[in-house]
């Protein structure tokens, strides 16, 4: 029912071309086309960030940007995260702070604080609290995610 | 990592929630799937007069667009309280969002697109959509009275009037009665992962996948929808991303299920959060309390009416209202009590159970009425709920179970956390509320575990792990009682073909009634394992004990699992043991049988309120819960300081708003705000109390619902203490507390010019008399 467009780019390292539909968000083709479940969808309007993904170094909400827009970049989605099956010291951190609870918007909540803790190495408290006000978690854990970022930053992940 | 009970291992099923592969509903894809589509019309009430799908059906991919008319006649109804909703409209529909047909199509594209191709033909009728409006002797009714013929009320929007009480409120003497009345706002539960389901034939039956918490009794809507035997519907309940009591009954799976079978396809729904919005809510209220007091501050009655404002189906509201009032008048020793409270029906979004059921509407009202006592009486917020708060043991429910923990040293310990007894600072308050809630009044839970030859352990349990963790704490109790590390057991949930029974997951009631079904079958095990170390040995079998992972002989100790090995011998084997925990219904009850614990919290706050801008500030907030011991501290936590800021929720900012229509003016993530990690107190401290009083495994009671009973009460009294306004309607958005800060210095400002026309006068006479 509608064009499909070619278009080429690196998911989690891995090189992936793909025909979308000119229509189709990011999180389509990440979660439809490329079985990439990790990426939640919730409010398809950019306020939740249940789908925060990093298109070129950059977080975005995934239902926001157009499959097309991401042609030639680099996208790194939770899957990502955790190289040789070995969890990242973040994904780490959210395990044993208790960071996770339903689970559902953890994936954008990791997305969106691996990319603060790019930017800001040592954030504190309100700097954990802002860099991830993006991310709604209604099991409203969010003194554990902040502890479980602040732990990732220092070091003192168990 | 060790499973012993009282620990904080990492949660079960921890990994895959923060790698991204735990798979949810919408995760889930089968081969040659439909996609469907709700179609909805524009307002709340309207009678539908034709459905055009040519247009629809024209599109490529489309398979069918169902309406009323496709489905069998009579429309299949059903619901957990009363048979009362369709699976489709009927005729006429009874709330914005109230689906009148749905298309099903080979993808979500063609099955959005075709869905805005059908045409509705309707005529919208008056719709009530608030309290007063439903209850007017003009209003139109919701339900049609055969819906509900043998109810008293079934000619009004009433659904029934809940009446409980004891003592006689018009008998107690009282030396101050306040009264005033307090409105809860429509809330959504707004779990971050929207409702999906998805249906496919299964040989000689159905197999379906829902965000459900309660399987198994979904399986019962299901077979009694279809005519299948329960046998041959499978219900498959992956963990659900957040229920908070959303996603406990059936709403789209019949629906989902008579497509499949009508298509011989699988078909998926995945609502977006906008519908999910339209099928999911707390009801809104309108409680006046008035409370009697003496001058030393006991409490002499309490006489409550509380209206719930529920949707135009019940769905379990009616119970909501029940049970949710029976507290209305709380922990405390009261003569007497008269309680009323109404489920009202109106053309808005079918309310539901979440978090609290029905008790922090009452709540908020209760306990805020007592705050405004206390300040009349010139009395301590603090010592007031001490003075009148039953002491342990003592019924203050005059046929309920007893105060079953310690309340006293939970108010004390919050107290001393916020600094009650401390200087407040300049321009901040404090406030103090105390939170109650009945847990299950009945239930039933099953449990088979298996201890394999390895000794590793296989639990089954038909709880639903929506976030609280439920998975890893009946772990650690079946890692603890055989032995194994949490790494060697494996909890089986979410599938009734393969789990045993369990009615729900709900009430807080997983660790105490599922959690005793594990230990009993853990126990039957460990009897097992007697008889084979018995055997093994050559030792009587009364001479051993196994305890905790243990197998205790006359001489020694040994390990679980090296009594397996040659307890099985070449054959290899398994031992399983079964365990049931059963609350029997207690048929002369007022809600069907007692309270088998209660969630006790308490909350203390302390706010600054912004003069210029109303935005409240909660500078250091305190939780602390009798939980009689926590079987994982770290999730106890996260359960109470959830709640908590969930509360804050409905407190400072959620509401639903409507127009004239009935229809919802903020649906969605934009307009509907809920707390953000920028809303959060500054300074949050939760703590609790272990006595091991309650019935559950160890002493554990329930918990999760506590910590949001009373938030609102605590806030507004805190709001209160710091600038003098009074709110006794919810959420305290900026704007309502700009606008009472307004109100209060245009009264300051009205006595300050009264006050001066006074000492005028008193001037004018004093020069007025004559010099002698």
């Amino acid at each position: 029912m509608s064009d499909l467009v070619s278009i080429d780019l690196t998911v989690n390292g891995r090189p992936r071309s793909l025909e979308v539909a000119a229509h189709h968000t990011l999180l389509d083709a990440l979660r439809d086309d490329l079985g990439l479940t990790g990426t939640k969808e919730c409010c398809l309007v950019g306020e939740c960030g249940a789908c925060t993904v990093s298109i070129d170094g950059r977080i975005v909400d995934s239902c926001l940007v157009l499959a097309v827009e991401a042609d030639g970049c680099a996208v790194t989605t939770v899957e990502g995260l955790a190289a040789e099956g070995r969890l990242s010291r973040l994904q780490q951190a959210f395990l044993d702070y208790g960071a996770a609870q339903c689970g559902f918007c953890i994936p954008g909540q990791l997305m969106a604080a691996q990319d603060l803790l790019d930017r800001t190495p040592h954030p504190s408290v309100p700097e954990v609290q802002e860099g991830l006000a993006g991310n709604l978690c209604r099991c409203a854990g969010y003194e554990q995610i902040s502890e479980a970022v602040l732990a990732a930053a220092e070091g003192t992940v168990r | 990592m060790t499973a012993r009970v009282g620990g904080s291992p990492n949660r079960v099923g921890g990994i895959g929630r923060v790698t991204g592969a735990q798979e949810y509903v919408a995760d889930i894809h089968l081969a040659d799937e439909l996609h469907a589509k709700l179609v909805t019309i524009p307002c709340a009430r309207a009678r539908i007069t034709g459905i055009d799908a040519a247009e629809a059906l024209r599109l490529p991919g489309v398979h069918s667009v169902v309406s009323a008319a496709d489905l069998p006649s009579p429309m299949p109804r059903f619901g957990p309280q009363f048979r009362d909703r369709p699976v489709l409209a009927v005729d006429e529909t009874k709330y914005h969002g109230d689906p009148v047909a749905v298309v099903v199509a080979d993808t979500r594209d063609a099955a959005e697109a075709a869905a805005g191709l059908v045409r509705v033909a309707y005529e919208e009728l008056p719709a009530v959509t608030t309290l007063a409006a439903a209850l007017d002797p003009a209003a139109p009714l919701v339900q049609d009275p055969s819906i509900r013929p043998d109810d008293a009320f079934a000619h009004t929007n009433v659904v029934r009037e809940h009446r409980v009480g004891w003592g006689d409120v018009n008998a107690v003497p009282a030396d101050l009665v306040v009264d005033h009345v307090y409105t809860f706002p429509m809330v959504t539960h707004f779990a971050i992962e929207p409702h999906a389901y998805i249906a496919a034939p299964d040989g000689d039956g159905i197999a379906v996948w829902s965000t459900i918490q309660h399987p198994n009794w979904l399986q019962k809507v299901l077979a009694g929808v279809t005519g299948l035997p329960l046998a041959k519907v499978r219900v498959y309940a992956p963990d659900p991303g957040g229920g908070f009591g959303g996603k406990q009954h059936a709403k789209y799976e019949p629906l989902v299920a008579l497509l499949a079978l009508r298509t011989g396809r699988p078909v998926r729904l995945v609502l977006t959060l906008e519908e999910t919005f339209q099928a999911v809510r707390r009801a809104a209220s309108e409680v006046r309390v008035r409370t009697g007091f003496r001058s030393d501050g006991t409490i002499c009655f309490q006489d409550i009416t509380a209206d719930y404002l529920i949707g135009a189906y019940v769905d379990i509201a009616d119970r909501v209202v029940s049970k949710g009032s029976y507290l209305a008048a709380g922990p405390y020793r009261m003569p007497a009590a008269r309680i009323v409270a109404r489920p009202v029906l109106s053309h808005t979004v079918p309310s539901t159970a979440f978090r609290g059921f029905g008790n922090p509407q009452v709540n908020w009202a209760a306990e805020s009425n007592l705050d405004e006592g206390a300040r009349l009486l010139g009395i301590d917020r603090l010592d007031i709920r001490l003075r009148n708060l039953a002491r342990k043991g003592e019924s203050f429910i005059p046929w309920d179970t007893p105060a079953d923990g310690d309340w006293q040293q939970t108010v004390r310990r919050t107290a001393e956390l916020i600094g009650w007894d401390t200087p407040t600072a300049p321009g901040h308050g404090r406030g103090i509320a105390i939170g109650i809630k009945s847990g299950p009044t009945t239930g039933l839970s099953y449990s088979t575990v298996r201890l394999l030859a390895d000794g590793s352990v296989v639990v089954y349990a038909g709880t639903s792990d929506m976030g609280q963790g439920a998975r890893t704490v009946l772990a650690q109790i079946a890692g603890d009682e055989l032995g194994a590390p949490l790494e060697w057991v494996t909890v089986v949930m979410g599938d009734t073909a393969v789990v045993p029974y369990d009615q729900q997951t709900s009430a807080s009631r997983s660790t105490v009634l599922m959690g005793n079904a594990v230990l009993a079958a853990c126990r039957e095990i460990q009897g097992k394992l007697r008889a084979m170390a018995a055997r093994v040995h050559g030792v009587d079998e009364a001479a051993i004990r196994v305890d905790r992972g243990v197998v205790h002989m006359p001489d020694r100790e040994i390990a679980i699992r090296d009594v397996l090995g040659p307890g099985f011998g070449r054959l290899g084997g398994e031992l399983v043991g079964n365990g049931e925990m059963r609350k029997e219904a207690e048929p002369d009850h007022p809600l069907g049988g007692s309270a088998a614990f209660f969630e006790f919290n308490c909350t203390a706050t302390e706010a600054e309120v912004d003069e210029d801008t109303g935005d409240v500030t909660l500078v250091r907030y305190v939780t602390v819960s009798d939980v009689g011991k926590a079987i994982n501290p770290l999730q106890v936590r996260m359960q109470d300081e959830g709640a908590a800021i969930q509360g804050l929720g409905h407190t400072l900012m959620e509401h639903y708003i409507f127009d004239d229509a009935g229809r919802i003016r903020n649906l969605g993530a934009i307009d509907y705000r809920i707390p953000t990690s920028m809303d959060l107190p500054l300074e949050m401290i939760s703590e609790i109390v272990e006595n091991a009083d309650g019935p559950g495994p160890y002493g554990a009671k329930g918990m999760s619902e506590g910590a949001l009973l009373c938030v609102s009460a605590a806030v507004a009294a805190a709001v209160r203490d710091a600038t003098g306004i009074v709110i006794r309607d919810l959420p305290l958005t900026p704007e309502r507390v700009w606008r009472a800060l307004r109100e209060r210095d245009r009264a300051r400002d009205r006595e300050a010019v009264a006050a001066e026309a006074v000492r005028h006068e008193a001037e004018a006479v004093k020069h007025e008399e004559p010099v002698s």
